[in-house]
């Protein structure tokens, strides 16, 4: 009797969340709130679910294995946004006052809801964390106070991605008189990548070709027919969701050599090479500095988080690319919160304290060995003037079977990202009118 | 009962031709827009604030726009999204190149614009009508679509093609919080709301309603086609274009083409249709059901769920919430073709016979 009470008393108040707005759940005094935005329908799903497991899953290890951090249970929740910025921005309000201190953190999972979260961050005083995405001058956190790309922007990306091709080809020199397409998806995310890429193409005199694709980016057919008129050397792939996949099959339909082509880290995942059978074999892809494959902290997942407390995972995919870098997000922001738990006491904090903890992140070898991180992440750390942390990367390339680490770490180049960070962010600066911070006065 | 006119007599033309006729409706929407501006501010929460009633009202103001032209004129269009897009754009550019602009003027100066455009792409409207119209307004939404992405001079040139509104600043007043925000949107939309009202009652009004009905009936008891038609479409892209800036500047604060892509203007058509073509009310009703209702889904389907024992997932939330939302557009359209304001007035009607109604 007493069950059915409560449930009655539960729909009740989801009418009244509906009609009011008045959100009221159970949440235990010690508890940190940490939301999860993520997508399990739509054109993105393939990417956003294993993505969400990993989070998901962290959370569920830390809970159930050291009974939460330092002893305060983390509370999360998910919210569908379909990787639609409109339903980004309510999943946001809907979830940053939850828990007994707010939202910890937010991480959108989609450059289109960073870009409107970035307005709405500082006036909440909620740390938006875009690990390997996001606004690239956001790396000036002087600026940017509350956003954090941590471990590479797009601009890194391009970067590294033209090292690699450079390598390839026998050195910077040899670029002069090449053609690079740039395959695109036609919003901020597949664009943020272009004024580095125009920069160095002035720089090492490579002709850039840009081919926009239309959100979903099912519809690829005649950026591919452009790829096979104009034969560029290399071509650059900025896909998300189905796009990537639908772009290794086109480019296996146009006969373009797989090996030839370079995805961001956002489509080098086992969902983008899989629906292409053996047409994705030799295709490359960067690296947000882990891989595919187990590395220590798995032992533990399978033991305390698989198969509890409604995980979805299931047990042969935990070593996926995107299931491990969704496990690396969540442990960033877990860290972020012990290191902010330091300075502030071992209880639930609010988005202002943790994100004096992201910018005082110090991960070194042996911490990150200690987390079970080993071989995955670099030894990262964050600063006022730095809130991206550590810019490098690899390549990776898919045998039809598994992704093969193909070469060694790339760094990202600060004599061009250095610049172009200053003066964008100065940009954006005057357009809002925000006063820089000194760095060297912040501790 | 309570509901009834008799003993109200109108000594006077003026009284006679009001807004409101019947003293129980003015009360009635004098204690709603009291409601709203006095009392919702101060219980709602923050979200309930931000995240349902601004962009209801922002969407309720656009499906104003919209009704104007498909309900009152007849005239169909796809093409909603892009001259929403067009708003937010035209005042975009307006704050960021002549930032001396008062914020209030910079957004009905995007009106303007996209009323401006709005007569370009009302011409075709004089030769094609019905199905065909609606195609030719399709290909506004495209191009528009197109030339926000494609051309740098229109997002002053940021890498990424999404640009941020400037700080909301109205004649010194700091638009910031939830409540500030409600309060602004909820001022521009009454004021917009009752000028299109006295629009549709007026000469021009029945103009359109002349068109709408028989177009050459009207043709020949003296009314101009063109004039009619080619005002209907310039001010309703004038409703739909503020409504774009203000969904851009106070509901999303940073943007991209995407947010007013082919989606919304679907969104705002069948918020017209599920309101009621031809209705001022039913234009807020049908923009609080395609606002509203997913996101009550979302909320509410999880405990309805567990209420027989079945711990939904995020995934099945969602498309459940997309099936039951498809299920009630077609109950509703089956059960009054003529939308929600249609049932309200019919509501009334009965009560008016209360307690016998027949």
């Amino acid at each position: 009797m007493d069950k059915i009470t409560n449930r009655l008393a539960a729909l009740a108040l989801a009418g009244a969340i509906g009609l009011t707005g008045v959100a009221a759940p159970a949440f235990a005094q010690n508890e940190q709130f940490i939301p999860i935005l993520s997508y399990r329908t739509g054109a993105y799903a393939p990417n956003g679910i294993p993505f969400a497991n990993g989070m998901s899953d962290y959370y569920r290890l830390i809970n159930n294995r050291d009974g939460g951090i330092n002893g305060v249970k983390i509370a999360f929740e998910e919210c569908e946004t379909g990787y639609a910025t409109d339903k980004g921005v309510e999943c946001y309000e809907r979830l940053k006052a939850k828990g007994p201190t707010g939202a910890a953190f937010f991480n959108p999972l989609s450059t289109g809801i960073t870009f409107a979260l970035t307005e709405k961050a500082p006036i909440d005083k909620i740390p938006i964390i875009t690990m390997g995405y996001g606004r690239s001058e956001s790396r000036n956190g002087a600026v940017f106070t509350w956003n954090f790309p941590l471990l590479g922007t797009y601009w890194t990306a391009a970067n590294i991605a033209m090292q690699h091709i450079a390598k390839e080809m026998g050195g910077f020199d040899k670029l002069k008189g090449k053609k690079i397409a740039l395959v695109f998806h036609d919003s901020p995310y597949g664009k943020e990548p272009i004024p580095m890429l125009t920069e160095m193409s002035k720089a090492h005199g490579f002709e850039l070709v840009l081919l926009p694709v239309t959100h979903p980016g099912v519809e690829q057919k005649s950026q591919w027919l452009q790829i096979r008129q104009q034969r560029p050397d290399y071509t650059l792939l900025w896909g998300w969701g189905v796009m990537n996949s639908t772009s290794v099959k086109e480019a296996a339909a146009v006969n373009y050599p797989r090996d030839k082509m370079v995805g961001v880290w956002w489509s080098g995942a086992e969902p983008d090479v899989l629906p292409a059978g053996d047409q994705s074999t030799g295709y490359k892809a960067l690296m947000l500095q882990h891989g595919s494959g187990k590395f220590p902290v798995h032992a533990d997942i399978t033991k305390h988080a698989l198969g509890k407390d409604g995980s979805q995972s299931k047990p042969d995919d935990i070593d996926d690319v995107l299931y491990n870098r969704g496990m690396v997000n969540a442990m960033l922001g877990v860290e972020a919160i012990r290191t902010a738990q330091k300075r502030f006491g071992n209880k639930p904090l609010t988005g202002e304290q943790i994100r004096w903890g992201l910018e005082n992140l110090d991960l070194s070898a042996a911490r990150i060995k200690e987390l079970g991180f080993e071989g995955a992440l670099k030894p990262l750390k964050i600063s006022c003037g730095d809130h991206e942390g550590t810019r490098s990367g690899r390549v990776h390339q898919w045998t039809g079977k598994e992704w093969k680490v193909i070469s060694d770490w790339y760094e990202g180049d600060d004599k061009l990202l250095v610049p172009m960070v200053r003066d964008t962010s100065a940009k954006y600066a005057e357009e809002k009118k925000i006063t820089a911070r000194d760095c060297s006065k912040e501790s | 009962m309570f509901y009834r006119e008799a003993g109200q007599f109108k000594t006077s033309y003026g009284r006679d031709m009001a807004v409101f006729p019947i003293a129980q409706d003015r009360i009635a929407i004098g204690l709603i827009v009291a409601i709203a501006f006095l009392a919702v501010p101060f219980m709602a929460t923050e979200y309930f604030l931000s995240s349902i009633m601004v962009p209801t009202l922002i969407l309720a103001l656009a499906a104003i726009g919209l009704n104007i032209l498909v309900g009152y004129c007849g005239q169909v269009s796809l093409g909603s999204g892009a001259f929403m897009a067009i708003g937010a754009y035209a005042a975009y550019n307006f704050a960021i190149r002549v930032p001396e602009l008062p914020l209030l003027v910079t957004i009905l100066l995007g009106g303007v614009v996209s009323a401006m455009v709005g007569i370009a792409f009302g011409i075709p409207s004089l030769r094609i009508k019905g199905f065909y119209l609606a195609v030719a307004t399709l290909a506004a939404q495209f191009f528009f679509d197109w030339l926000f992405l494609r051309v740098g001079w229109f997002t002053n040139y940021t890498p990424s093609g999404s640009v941020n509104a400037p700080q909301l600043n109205v004649f010194g007043w700091i638009v910031n919080t939830p409540t500030e925000k409600y309060l602004f949107v909820l001022g521009v939309v009454c004021v917009l709301a009752v000028l299109a009202k006295n629009l549709v009652r007026g000469h021009v009004g029945r103009q359109w309603m002349a068109i709408r009905d028989m177009d050459i009936a009207a043709e020949i008891i003296g009314i101009r086609p063109m004039y009619a038609k080619l005002t209907a479409f310039a001010v309703s892209s004038f409703f739909v274009g503020v409504a774009g800036s203000l969904w851009a500047f106070v509901h999303l604060g940073s943007w991209e083409p995407l947010a007013f892509n082919i989606d919304r203007s679907f969104q705002l058509l069948f918020a017209v249709i599920i309101g009621g073509l031809g209705s001022i009310a039913g234009c807020f009703m049908g923009a609080a059901f395609m606002w509203i209702l997913p996101i009550f889904l979302d909320i509410a389907l999880p405990p309805l769920g567990e209420l027989v024992g079945w711990k939904m997932d995020k995934a099945t939330v969602s498309h459940f919430g997309f099936m039951i939302f498809g299920a009630l557009i077609v109950f509703f359209l089956i059960v009054e073709p003529h939308g929600l304001a249609r049932l309200w007035s019919i509501m009334k009607e009965k009560l008016r016979l209360w307690p016998f109604p027949y």
